[in-house]
């Protein structure tokens, strides 16, 4: 199973990371999406995968069962799952206020947000000075 | 009884940094003041380093410590020696003069404040550079010294020129300072220190390590820029940008001379590598040779004055260089009054510049009637330039002349002195004697003298190098004889005198007079024929050579930026998945990481249900061109994850997720007609490229994790969570308790994050309302156009 899921999560990566690469804007929502679902089974995989064996401890003493999955990761996915949830929701509206305030959803149209469009000039101070030799 | 007088001298100098900001609002409550009263902290320094003199001429040292942060190297070591003396006296004298001049130079001027401020930083700096016995804390001087001379030369910021001027000062000092920071570590890694006094203890030693060399070269290139030696004097002519006071204290008197001061001061230790000698000579005399010609072609007294200043810097690395006891005695004697006569001149040509509003050598001359004491001074000081008795120029020359007498090239070194001597006499005579007395250029100006503050300190200068000149035995064993035993590291005799009989050196003293007089003469033809033979050779000059390269960095960067920064969002991913992948490639490759995966276990019939759903929904997801779909197949994706995390002994993530799905898709489904369709933009090849791009960064996490899963985990932390659930936190899910009680603050860090990303969602949305409506009116008025 663990190749599997190794396999999984990058075909995961890679549509993630191709989406993020899309000049369409909710494309880059949808690559953030399956970024994160990879993130998840790359955390889930990195300790043994056993089946039904939650860690949870047995009524009575306490003392924990033989054999139990890690409940690290978990604690960790558990987080990231509810992040991840928290920046979706951000990133969907956002992409709508800029959808509905630029009026495109080409992110190449948006350069101009980002970068100032117009070349600039070297400022070239140097050249005003007298040369000496 | 030394030591109380360091001691004092340090306070004095923390004094100069605790005045230096004040000193701004002083100058707005009492303009007339000011200066005098800022004139006082050199003057202290100035007497408590002439009470320090007796002590210090009988051979006595003192040495100041405090340990600043002992781990680096670096403690507060400051020490008194004649060297560092007589530096400081020159440079708390001149500093109190320049203050005064400063005073009524720029009286009125709205940034006079700034003025005080900058020169008593630097002042300070520059007496530290003097006093410091500690490489690191000289280097912190020596940038200092740099930063005050930038922000001086850019005083009157809101010319160009000026603040080129003051840039390229700073970029070539600055460059230099880097070097001679890396020197001085060299020299720390040699000795395992860096105390100055070590090293010169160690000097043997330091001379056979295989590192010395690049030492020397390193700290060689620090003193160069900051003492404008060939080819980084370009910087220093240009720096006349500065108020005529600045270009006379910094650029002439005291900081140029750093780079030389720092040479004599690593005599001791570097003296003795063999490179020393034809290094520094070759250096010294290519600067004092070429800046002595270049002199010639100026028209501008301070430009003038500043190349003269350049070949003066070469003269005194050349005599630092043949490092023998006379040249020694040349060049501290030599420091010394070209410090007082350029001090002196550039004085005078500032008065001349406020007196008549023009500094154009052909346009000046006759304007000694009016100015009498400015005349004075700019003759004194000309005469001691010149080399004439009994100023203490004439024993400089004498001395200097005696050096290459008795060289191993006596013929050739005195003759390439004699010429650069002779162009001096020629810069001596246009501006003593041809601004003042000569035939008038320009008859429309209408010189005036100034107030006492204008002629009274050139005047002092000057007059003081009349002193020197008059008493030599007192000016040779006071002064002279301190600092150059300071060099030698033993004591010596010097004797001075006016009258040696007729030797050698009077006759090329007299032949260099006689030259650079018949010279002078030729002004109106020599001085057009050189300023058109330098402009022709200018392309090919150092300075040309500085700007091609600042112009070169410049265009890169913004080339590099472009390209990094170029405002296209899948660039930027593109750049982090590659340098992701080929670093970690690489560092695969070069580790060795043994490529052993994990063990293949066959699969449940269940597992690939899920992994094929997902695997399908993943394929079709970036195909897909319907948002519907899109939402139902990221949907899919989603509830299949949770159904692995239930079968895979997470029941509390497969909770989460099942629940985190739901709201996704309500979610999307909320506000998608709000977003756009999904378009397909990229060409054809664009989506291709992409798709390996994604593929190499898809099959290195696939690699990774089967590298990762190799091993099994350390379980000791889940074994410690495990067995402490129930005792401590009172829990039977350890996953829960891990996240609401031992990793209870991770968790609220993550509630603040939603609880963030909540008002972003919410604000965004009420912004939404506004800015749409806004959008739609703009949109409606250009409709309506």
């Amino acid at each position: 199973m663990t190749w599997l899921l190794a396999i999984t999560a990058g075909v995961l990566f890679a549509a993630g990371l191709y989406m993020i690469l899309r000049r369409s804007l909710v494309k880059i929502l949808v690559g953030l999406a399956l970024l994160s679902y990879a993130v998840n089974l790359l955390l889930f995989n990195s300790a043994p995968l056993l089946p039904a064996r939650p860690p949870l401890l047995p009524p009575g003493n306490g003392a924990p069962p033989e054999v139990y999955a890690d409940p690290l990761p978990q604690a960790l996915i558990l987080t990231a799952i509810v992040i991840s949830f928290g920046v979706t929701a951000f990133a969907v509206v956002l992409m709508r206020q800029v959808y509905g305030t630029l009026g495109t959803d080409d992110l190449n149209e948006m350069r101009c947000t980002d970068v100032p469009c117009e070349e600039v000039e070297i400022a070239s101070e140097e050249e005003q000075m007298e040369e000496p030799l | 009884m030394l030591t109380r007088q360091l001691t004092w001298l340090i306070v004095t100098l923390a004094g100069g940094v605790l005045f230096a900001a004040p000193a701004a609002l002083l100058r707005r409550r009492a303009e007339r003041l000011a200066a005098p009263l800022l004139a006082l902290l050199p003057l202290a320094a100035f007497v408590q380093l002439l009470a320090a003199l007796p002590a210090v001429r009988a051979g006595e040292t003192a040495q100041v410590r405090f340990d600043w942060a002992p781990a680096l190297g670096l403690s507060l070591t400051f020490t008194l020696d004649g060297l560092g003396l007589v530096m400081g006296l020159l440079i708390s004298g001149i500093g109190a003069l320049v203050i005064l001049y400063g005073g009524a130079y720029l009286h009125g001027h709205p940034a006079l404040g700034r003025f005080y401020t900058l020169l008593l930083l630097f002042m300070t700096a520059m007496l530290g550079i003097a006093l410091s016995g500690n490489a690191l804390l000289l280097f912190i001087f020596w940038e200092l010294t740099s930063i005050t001379s930038f922000l001086l030369i850019g005083f009157e910021h809101e010319r160009a020129g000026a603040r080129a001027a003051a840039w390229q000062a700073l970029l070539v000092t600055g460059g230099g300072g880097l070097a001679l920071l890396a020197g001085f570590a060299l020299l720390a890694v040699i000795s395992g220190s860096f105390e100055m006094t070590v090293w010169a203890a160690q000097a043997a030693e330091i001379a056979v390590h295989p590192l010395a060399p690049a030492a020397f070269w390193l700290i060689l290139a620090g003193a160069a820029t900051k003492s404008a030696q060939f080819p980084f004097h370009f910087w220093l002519p240009n720096a006349m940008e500065a108020p005529t006071p600045v270009s006379a204290y910094l650029h002439s008197a005291t900081m140029v001379k750093a780079g030389v001061f720092l040479l004599a001061r690593l005599f001791p230790v570097l003296g003795g590598l063999p490179l020393w000698t034809p290094a520094l000579t070759t250096l010294g005399l290519l600067t004092l040779l070429g800046a002595a010609f270049l002199a010639l072609g100026q028209t501008d007294l301070k430009r003038l004055l500043a190349y003269t200043t350049v070949s003066a810097l070469g003269m005194l690395v050349f005599l630092l260089g043949l490092g023998t006891p006379p040249a020694l005695k040349a060049a501290t004697l030599f420091l010394v009054t070209h410090a007082l006569y350029k001090g002196a001149l550039f004085l005078t040509a500032g008065s001349v510049d406020h007196g008549t509003g023009t500094r154009e050598l052909p346009r000046l001359g006759g304007i000694g009637r009016a100015m009498p004491f400015t005349a004075a001074a700019g003759g004194l000081a000309a005469l001691s330039m010149a080399g004439l008795p009994p100023l203490v120029g004439f024993l400089a020359k004498e001395l200097v002349y005696e050096t290459t007498l008795t060289t191993v090239a006596p013929l050739l070194l005195s003759a390439l002195t004699l010429l650069a001597n002779a162009a001096t006499v020629v810069v001596a005579v246009w501006i003593g004697w041809q601004a003042f007395w000569g035939r008038p250029g320009d008859r429309s100006l209408h010189p005036h003298e100034g107030t006492p503050g204008l002629w009274g300190p050139p005047l002092l200068l000057a007059l003081l190098g009349l002193a020197l000149g008059l008493f030599p035995s007192l000016s040779g064993g006071w002064l002279i004889a301190p600092m150059t035993a300071a060099i030698l590291g033993h004591s010596v005799n010097v004797k001075l005198a006016l009258w040696h009989g007729l030797t050698p050196m009077l006759g090329l003293s007299a032949l260099t007079l006689l030259l650079g007089i018949g010279l002078a003469a030729l002004r109106r033809t020599l001085q057009p024929r050189l300023a058109a033979f330098w402009r022709a050779l200018a392309p090919f000059g150092p300075a040309n050579l500085y700007h091609r390269f600042v112009h070169g960095l410049l265009s890169l960067a913004s080339w590099q930026t472009g390209l990094l920064q170029s405002g296209y969002l899948r660039i930027y991913v593109l750049v982090i998945v590659l340098t992701t992948v080929s670093l970690a490639g690489l560092t695969i490759i070069l580790n060795d990481v043994p490529l052993t995966l994990s063990p293949w276990q066959p699969p449940r019939f269940y597992d690939f249900v899920l992994v094929g759903v997902i695997l399908t929904a993943a394929l079709l997801v970036t195909r897909s061109r319907s948002r519907v779909a899109t939402i139902a197949l990221l949907g899919s994706i989603g509830f299949s994850i949770a159904v692995l995390f239930l079968l895979y002994s997470a029941p509390d993530l497969a909770m989460v997720q099942f629940a985190i799905e739901t709201l996704t898709v309500i979610l999307f489904v909320l506000v998608l007609y709000k977003l756009p369709k999904f378009s397909r933009l990229s060409s054809a090849p664009t989506r291709l490229a992409d798709f390996f791009f994604a593929l190499t960064g898809g099959l290195l996490m696939t690699l990774l994790m089967l590298l990762v899963s190799r091993h099994t985990s350390d379980a000791s932390v889940a074994a410690y969570y495990a067995a402490n659930s129930l005792a401590q936190a009172n829990g039977r899910n350890i996953v829960n308790v891990i996240l609401v009680d031992f990793r209870g603050l991770d968790t609220l860090g993550e509630m603040t994050v939603l609880a963030i990303a909540a008002i972003g969602v919410f604000s965004l949305i009420r912004l939404g309302g506004k800015a749409g409506r806004k959008q739609r009116a703009v949109t409606k008025g250009e409709r309506a156009k």
